[in-house]
Order: C-alpha cells, then structure tokens, then sequence
C-alpha cells in the first residue's frame, strides 16, 4: 500500500462517500438478507443479522410458479419495445437533429407531453381496444404499449446525441451521393454509438419496470415479472422473505445489467445537457 | 436533405405517437360525456356534464391537485440536491469509486412497486420494521410512518429510486467541466466552497433543467408507490390524482367518471407543460 | 443489422401467436391466499383425472384481482375460465346473468353446502358461485391473560363486558395491547369490522329508501366506541392494521383479544408460527342493543363467466375443487388442520377435523348464527352482514372507510368523519340513480 492511498483511506470525503453509500445500498442489501431467511426470522425483533441462510423462499418461488416463463417475458417485452423503439425514434431524431424546422421544438414538445397522461385515465380505451384487436394478454400488445411509452425519450435522447456529429460530415458524404438509409448507417449510428446505447438501456430498465399495462393486460400467457411480483404481494400469512425472494429474482437481472452498462449510462445519460 | 425526406422519417413516429394519443384520448373525451359504469352496462347512455361535476365536486380533487404538485416538488428539489452531493462527492477518484457509484445508483433499477412493497413491510412497519426497531432501541416513539406521515413516506421512496437518476446525469456532466479554469481556480486561492458556487454549479444549470423536467413528467403519474402502500390515506392525504382517478376507475368501475379524471389530469400536465416544460425546454433546444 | 431486426419481429409475432388459447386449457384466476395456494399444487390430481385438460394459473393479490376479473367480466374480455370471487360480486353478477348457473351431478350434494353459504352464493334461486372456503368473525383472545386477570368470557358476550376484560388485560408496559382489530381503510378492510359493531349498535347502512344512514345516532354511537375503544387498548399504527399486521402481533403475543375471521384461528394455534399457540380461546363476536349482525359472513368462491368456451371443463374443475373429495384429498396431503373450512356441513361432522381444530365449533355456531337477509335491527333493502350487495358499496366503503381511519388517527372527529362519509355515500346513491 502506498503512502498516498494509506492518507486517502483516512480521508474524511472517502469515509463520508463510504457512509452514505452502505446507508444508500441498505434496503437492497436488507431485501437480499430477508430472502435467505425463514419466515419467522424476517419478522424477528431485533432485527437478524447473522443466522443460518436457506435458499427454501427461492424454491418455493420456482414451484409455485413459472419463473422462467415470467422471465422470459420479460426480457421479449423489454428487448422488442426497445428494438420496435429505436427503429421508429431513429429516423425521427436524424430528422430533427439535420433537417430542423421552425416547427422542431414544438412537435418535440408535443411528444414529450404525451407521456404526462396517466395510464390510469386511458385504461378503459387501451383495454377495449387490445381486446378488440384480440391482443389481449398477448407480449406484441404490450410490445407497442412499453414502445409507445418511451418513444419520446427516446426520441429526445437520441436527438441529443446526433446533434453533437458535426454536419460538416454528413455533408461531405452526401455530396458521394451517399442515400439517407447509408447516411444514418455508415455515419451517425457509428459516431452515437455511446448514445445510442444508453438509449436502448434506459429503455429496457424502464419497460422491465413497468407494472401497471402488464398486469393490466396480461393473464397466463404473457404475464412479466412484474406480474408475478403481484402474485406474492400481501396474501394472508407471513410473506416478507418469500416476497423478498420474488424481488430479488425479479429486480436481480436488470440490477446486473446495470451494473455491467453502469460506465455507458455515466457516459450516455446526458440529454443534451452537456455541451 | 429534401423537405420529402425529412417528412418520411418524421412519419413513423409522429403517426404512431398520433394513434397513440389521439385514439385513447378520443375515446376518454368520448367516454367522458357518457354514462359508463361497468357494472351498469345496460344504463350506457350520453349524460353531457354530469360526469365533470362528479369529478369536480368529488371532495377529494382539490386535496388530490395539492398533493400531486407537493409531490412532483419535493421529490425533484430533494433529488437534485442529493444527486449533486453524491456526484460532486465522487468527482474525484478514490479507491473502490467504481462500487461506491454502482451502490449509489441501484435503486434506479429496482420495480416501483418492488420499492413500495420492501419499504411499506421491511422499513416501516411499525411493529417490525427496521425503522421501528431503531426508534425503540434509540428509546424514542415509534412513528407510524404511512399513517402520520403518509406523503413524507412516499416522497421518501420515490426519492430513494430517483435520486440515482439525477446522480447518473449530474456525473455524466461534471465529467466535461473545465478543468483549466479549476486549476486557476486553486492557483487563485479560491476555497472548495467558492469552486462549487461559482464553478460547479452554473455548469449543472443545464443537466438541472434536464432533471428537473423529466422527473416532472414521470412523477405527474405517479401511481404504483401510493397504490402499494397507502390507497391514498389516510383521509385523502396521499391521494394524488392518478390515484384518484384509479379510485373511480377500478375501485368503483366507473369508466365515465375516470375518463372526465383523465382529461382533467391531462389539463392539468399541460398547465404544467406550458409553465414549467417551455421554459425548461426553451434553454435546451436550439 | 435489418435482417437481424426482421428476424426477430418475426420471431415477436411467432411468440404472439402462441399465445391463443388451445381446448382443453382452463385459466383461473385466484387470490394468492394459503388455500389457493394448495389448491394450485394439487391439481396435478385432476389434471391425471381427467387428461386433456390442463389448468393455467393467474395468482393475484386481493385488490389486484378483484379490479382484474371485474374488468374482465364486464368487457367480456374472456381471458379468464374460473374466477375467484366473493359473497359480495356472486349475487350481484349472477343477478345480470354474467355467470354461469352452477348444476353440479349429484354425487356433489349441493344439500350439503351450509345453508348461510349457499344463499349468500346465490341469486334468483340460482347457485352462481361454489364456495372454496368461508368465514365468519369472532373473538379470539389468550385464555392465561384473562385467567390472571380473574375474569373470563361467556360464550355469547355483550360489548359492554369486553370492555371491561379488555381494560383488565391491557398491559403496554409488558407489550400486550389490550384488543387488536382492523383499522385500514377499505370495504374489505376496517369497514367490515366496523359495519358489525354498527350493526350489533342497532345501526344499517341504508334505510328502505336506499337513504344512506351514517349521520343517525346509532352510526356515531359505534364509531365513537370503536375510535374510543382502539384508540385507549389497541396497538401503535391501529390505522393501518389489517389481518396481515395484527396476525403476527397475536403471535408474538401482543395482542389480548383479536376479533376476526374465522379463519384466523388456524394461524393462532399453528405452533410452528405461533408463540401463544396453546393459549387461545374462542367466543361469539359481543353484542350491544341487537344480536343481529354482530359478526360478518365471507366466503371466497370459484365461479365461471358466461361465455367461456370451455364452460363443462370449466364446471368440471369447480366441482371438484369445492367437492367433499377435494377436502378429503387436502386433508390427505396437508392435515386435516389444513382443509379449507366454512362451506360444507360434513366438514364440522368429521371427526378427525374436529380433533385437528379446536376451534370448529365456535366457527361453525358463528357461520350458522349470520344471516345476510336479516342482518340489521332496522329493516334493509339490501343483502349482506358486513356490506350491502350493490355495485355502488365498494366505493361507499371505500370512502366512509377512509374517513373513519382518519378520526381514528385522531385527525379529525367522529362528528365531522360521519358527515364526510354520509355525503360521501350520498353521492354515489345519486350517481347510482337509487333517488
């Protein structure tokens, strides 16, 4: 250990950083604890913190249900959203970003306003309306629902990202007679590829997190994990560590995912904020 | 690029943010002079205003309007603060930065109602909840969190999510500030306090705005915390107006009622929109 | 990149495509409740039973569920099979014909459902719903505490008497509160607890004109006793105690009396999760100025939609997960303290369940002693011991249930609370066109 980092472990910024992050961190670490403890032990005062571990809540969790259809939901929910997401928001911020028009704040304006409306309020329409379609509990309903939802974020993202590319390019490629399609193809994607990927990821997490159209809209078959979340939530009886079982089988993958991109979204997330 | 070409991509999602707006929204507007209560099917019928004044005389509403702003308010002045402490806090390296920040911003991933469920049972439950256990051993009262202070509880979780959020987009920012200037800074003797102020800050005004916005736009719909922990309660005081609104829809099945709700709100987030958004979205674009 | 994307949008429309019903599949919808959970794991039984059929669940938590299947039903979205539902839904759906009538073969013998659950199912004459388990309400309370105190409890007690044992063995000091009911807002909730009271106090939810009734003297004299009595002997947080919170608090031993479902008493004297397992005895719920309606009548039962195209299959399972042979199957697999109870007679004349729970005999009196027709000193134009069987009560629960909550965190008074929630009611009769 050098001298300097034997100075910095008794800095005071590092141990204040050091004390609200365990406090931050807390309740996800709590909510770990509690799933690899019985039932009696989740509501024992005081508080445990040292027992003897059992992964029983996680079995349970794996007989009662079918995780793994759950799971899977989820991941071709959120993934497709995303993908169906970025086709159509692509064009339309290569569009605003290199074509604007006077009408380019407006309408993006326009499009982030649409995301103010509660779900709740339009329930009845987007329900009678998957089922007429015969998309009820279907994944492709909910599929255009998450990608709906977050078109314009990520719209506006995306905006944010092409406009840093410097036109100068896109016009000397252009003058090659490159069309649109090679345009966004060979020179805008490839120089927002940071962007472009924070995008997708903001996306993902938030369509895995949504709850409310996929328990809306869904029975059997296309039921994500938010849904089987609702199924252990508040039956009769103890459920604390089971829920925390279900929690963290439900929250754990985008959590990793999180971890793993967490140097992509601190470079990605910048909404245009960063000159 | 041709006025055609630019139109064609455009088209895509200005059509299909169209259906997904106008459609729903025709269809509440519809529904909202209608007579609809699901469980009276039979009595479907045009009933002009009166599903407005149901609305609007509901003595929840105005309590509902206050608590929806109190909440957007807090939770995004409280975000913003803590998520410019914690990025100017790790602005510079130190040993294990990568875990200390992959810890700070975890909550963002967790379900809302993941969220409200860990927080309602393992936090604050007043019998055994960690935060009741503490109070006790401490020798103080027991606060009965979601009944005494109700939105402060909500607040506090949506806070805890949110605040990853702002520290995502404020570190991201810190990352371009000037570094030169910071140096003269020093050279000229200025104090931690004095870079913050008149350093640190002005180049967050935009990430702020940025933050500011969309936390306001996702918590104007606020829904699963409330819903998960309080129903609203106790009285009306946690009752936001997408839970009102939920109330009348799905706890009284009433869709005509919930469809003039939902017009209401979407007044209401463009009353906001044009106070707040436009002015926010003005010193971002162009 | 685009034949990728092509490639998986196509395989998104394959995925979609796979999720239309195929015959022989049954989608129930349930509560996430301990009984349904075995019914869940046992079916494995009926699938052997009868091959071709196999059974999808939907587990739901209790609100989630009820907004769920009530939108399905009067959409007819048609997702669901067999719903879970309640004495309050199964008389009003059946009465619009949104439910199959339910005639079972007769090695069911329907003669041998409890009259009480039976009625409570039906509408017209008809059976709508097949009742899974049911409940009453009753005291249970810690037979060592109320010894100590010199007292004891009849097995019909008045209000008045309970006060009395209550305040002898409230002891805050050592952690034991002297009674523990609902306080949480909801019909479901507090309101159920409270309607009894109200009912036992000689009050009714509406008079003949469908008139809602909470300003009169009899609604304030039993919420001002139901704030003054938990509010002096009950547990922080009452407010938002429901059966989930006071549950584990009796078990832990903090709780003197609980007065509550019938089926509560299962979870008090399961030794694996109770510490006072072996210290509670029963009671009839107290009684003020009437003996009518002092203790409430629920049963969670299976029902299946009209238009389901799968109704024989769908009658089929509801048969044999309400059968005198389901029990028996459960009490095989789980105990025979373990069965769901409440809905059949043959279920109190076993004597291995009557050996496995001592509490059947309390139970069974409570369940026979309600009667949703009669429930009220006064009389009603409405069925229903702990709720009136209209569309518009959940939401007038709902709202005098939170006003209630309110007063009895002390943020408001019972005067100013019943004034609310009678306008609240008020309302929704209006809307509801009853005047």
């Amino acid at each position: 250990m050098s001298k300097l980092d034997f100075k910095n472990f008794f800095d005071l910024r590092v141990t204040i950083i050091w004390i609200i992050t365990l406090v931050y961190f807390f309740p996800i670490f709590w909510m770990f604890l509690t799933s690899i403890k019985t039932e009696m032990q989740s509501i024992s005062i005081p508080p445990l913190l040292f027992f003897e571990p059992t992964l029983e809540n996680f079995f349970i969790v794996q007989e009662r249900t079918n995780y793994l259809k759950y799971a899977f939901n989820s991941i071709v929910t959120s993934v497709c959203s995303t993908i169906l997401g970025l086709l159509i928001a692509i064009p339309a911020a290569y569009s605003f970003a290199f074509a604007p028009s006077k009408y380019t704040r407006d309408i993006l304006l326009w499009m982030l306003s649409t995301k103010m409306m509660p779900a709740v309020g339009v329930l009845m329409p987007i329900y009678l309306i998957t089922q007429k379609l015969g998309l009820l509990d279907t994944q492709l309903a909910l599929i255009i629902i998450f990608a709906m939802m977050n078109l314009p974020i990520m719209i506006w993202m995306l905006f944010s990202y092409f406009r840093e590319i410097p036109k100068e390019i896109l016009e000397a490629v252009r003058i090659d007679g490159a069309s649109t399609y090679q345009q966004i193809r060979n020179i805008v994607l490839p120089l927002s590829w940071g962007g472009l990927t924070s995008t997708a990821l903001l996306s993902i997490v938030l369509s895995w997190n949504e709850a409310f159209w996929s328990i809306n809209l869904t029975a059997d078959d296309a039921g994500t994990l938010t849904a089987l979340v609702a199924s252990f939530s508040k039956p009769e009886g103890l459920y604390w560590a089971k829920l925390s079982a279900v929690s963290v089988m439900s929250c754990g993958p985008i959590i990793v995912l999180g971890w793993f991109t967490q140097k992509q979204l601190v470079r990605g997330l910048t909404f245009g904020a960063v000159k | 690029m041709s006025n055609l070409t630019r139109r064609l991509l455009l088209t895509p999602s200005v059509i299909s943010l169209l259906l997904w707006m106008i459609v729903p929204l025709g269809m509440t507007l519809y529904f909202s002079f209608m007579r609809y209560n699901l469980l009276y099917p039979e009595r479907f019928g045009f009933t002009g205003l009166l599903n407005y004044e149901f609305f609007l005389t509901d003595p929840a509403i105005w309590p509902s309007v206050l608590n929806t702003l109190l909440l957007v308010g807090f939770v995004v002045i409280i975000t913003c603060i803590l998520g410019i402490t914690f990025a100017v806090l790790l602005q510079s390296p130190f040993r294990g930065r990568g875990i200390a920040r992959v810890m700070l911003i975890s909550p963002f991933f967790i379900m809302p109602t993941v969220n409200a469920l860990i927080w309602e049972n393992l936090f604050l439950n007043p019998v055994y909840g960690l935060f009741a256990f503490i109070s006790t051993s401490l020798g103080l009262p027991v606060i009965e969190w979601l009944s005494e202070l109700p939105l402060f509880s909500i607040i506090m979780m949506v806070t805890w999510q949110w605040t990853p959020f702002a520290l995502l987009i404020f570190m991201t920012s810190l990352q371009s500030i000037d570094k030169e200037q910071i140096e003269a800074a020093e050279i000229d003797g200025a104090s931690e306090w004095n870079k913050f102020v008149y350093l640190t800050i002005p180049h967050l005004l935009r990430p702020i705005a940025i933050v500011v916005m969309i936390q306001t736009i996702f918590h104007l719909s606020l829904f699963a915390e409330i819903f998960v922990t309080t129903s609203g309660g106790p009285g009306y005081q946690s009752t936001n107006v997408a839970f009102l609104i939920f109330a009348q829809a799905l706890m009284q099945f009433d869709a005509g009622i919930a469809s003039a709700g939902g017009v209401f709100a979407i007044i209401l987030a463009n009353v906001v929109a044009i106070f707040l958004i436009r002015q926010v979205g003005k010193s971002l674009m162009l | 990149m685009k034949n990728k994307i092509k490639y998986l949008l196509s395989l998104v429309v394959t995925f979609a495509a796979f999720g239309s019903v195929s015959a022989g599949e049954l989608t129930v919808a349930t509560v996430n409740n301990g009984h349904m959970i075995v019914m869940q794991e046992l079916t494995k039984h009926f699938e052997e039973d009868n091959p071709g059929i196999t059974v999808n669940w939907v587990t739901l938590d209790e609100g989630t569920l009820r907004q769920r299947v009530t939108t399905d039903i009067t959409t007819k979205g048609g997702q669901f099979d067999i719903m879970t539902i309640g004495m309050y839904e199964a008389p009003i759906w059946g009465a619009k014909d949104w439910l199959e009538v339910l005639d079972f073969d007769s090695s069911y013998d329907v003669d041998d459902i409890l009259p009480a659950m039976r009625g409570g199912l039906s509408a017209n004459g008809n059976l709508y719903a097949a009742p899974f388990y049911g409940e009453s309400s009753m005291i249970m309370y810690r037979k060592d505490l109320v010894a100590n105190a010199g007292m004891s409890i009849p097995d019909n007690p008045t209000w008045g008497h309970i006060v009395d044992v209550v305040d002898a063995i409230h002891d805050p000091d050592n952690g034991v509160y002297g009674i523990c009911v609902r306080g949480k807002p909801g019909w479901g909730e507090n309101m159920a607890f409270i309607t009894t009271v109200a009912n036992s106090f000689g009050a009714r939810w509406f008079d003949e004109n469908w008139k809602p009734q909470l300003d009169t003297a009899a609604w304030h004299h039993a919420v001002s006793f139901y704030v003054d009595l938990l509010s002096t002997y009950g547990p922080p947080g009452s407010e938002a105690n429901s059966w989930n919170q006071i549950m584990p608090l009796f078990n832990e031993g903090k709780c003197g009396m609980w007065i509550d479902a019938t089926i509560s008493a299962s979870f008090l004297t399961n030794p694996e999760i109770s510490k006072v397992h072996d210290q509670v005895a029963y009671a009839q719920s107290p009684v003020a100025v009437t003996n009518r309606g002092a203790n409430w009548l629920w049963a969670w039962a299976l029902a299946v939609p009209a238009g389901t195209q799968q109704k024989d299959d769908a009658i089929k399972f509801v048969q044999w997960a309400t059968s005198k042979e389901y029990i028996e199957l459960v009490a095989e697999n789980k105990g025979w303290g373990n069965i769901p109870t409440g809905t059949r007679t043959s279920t109190y004349e076993n004597q291995n369940f009557l050996n496995a729970a001592n509490f059947a005999d309390a139970e069974l009196k409570a369940i026979l002693s309600a009667n949703p027709e009669n429930s009220t000193q006064d009389p009603t134009p409405y069925v229903g011991v702990q709720f009136a069987a209209i569309p518009e009560f959940q939401a007038i629960g709902q709202a005098v249930g939170q006003h209630i909550s309110e007063a009895l965190a002390g943020q408001t008074t019972v005067e100013k609370a019943l004034a609310a929630a009678q306008k609240a009611a008020d309302r929704e009769m209006k809307k509801g066109g009853y005047y």
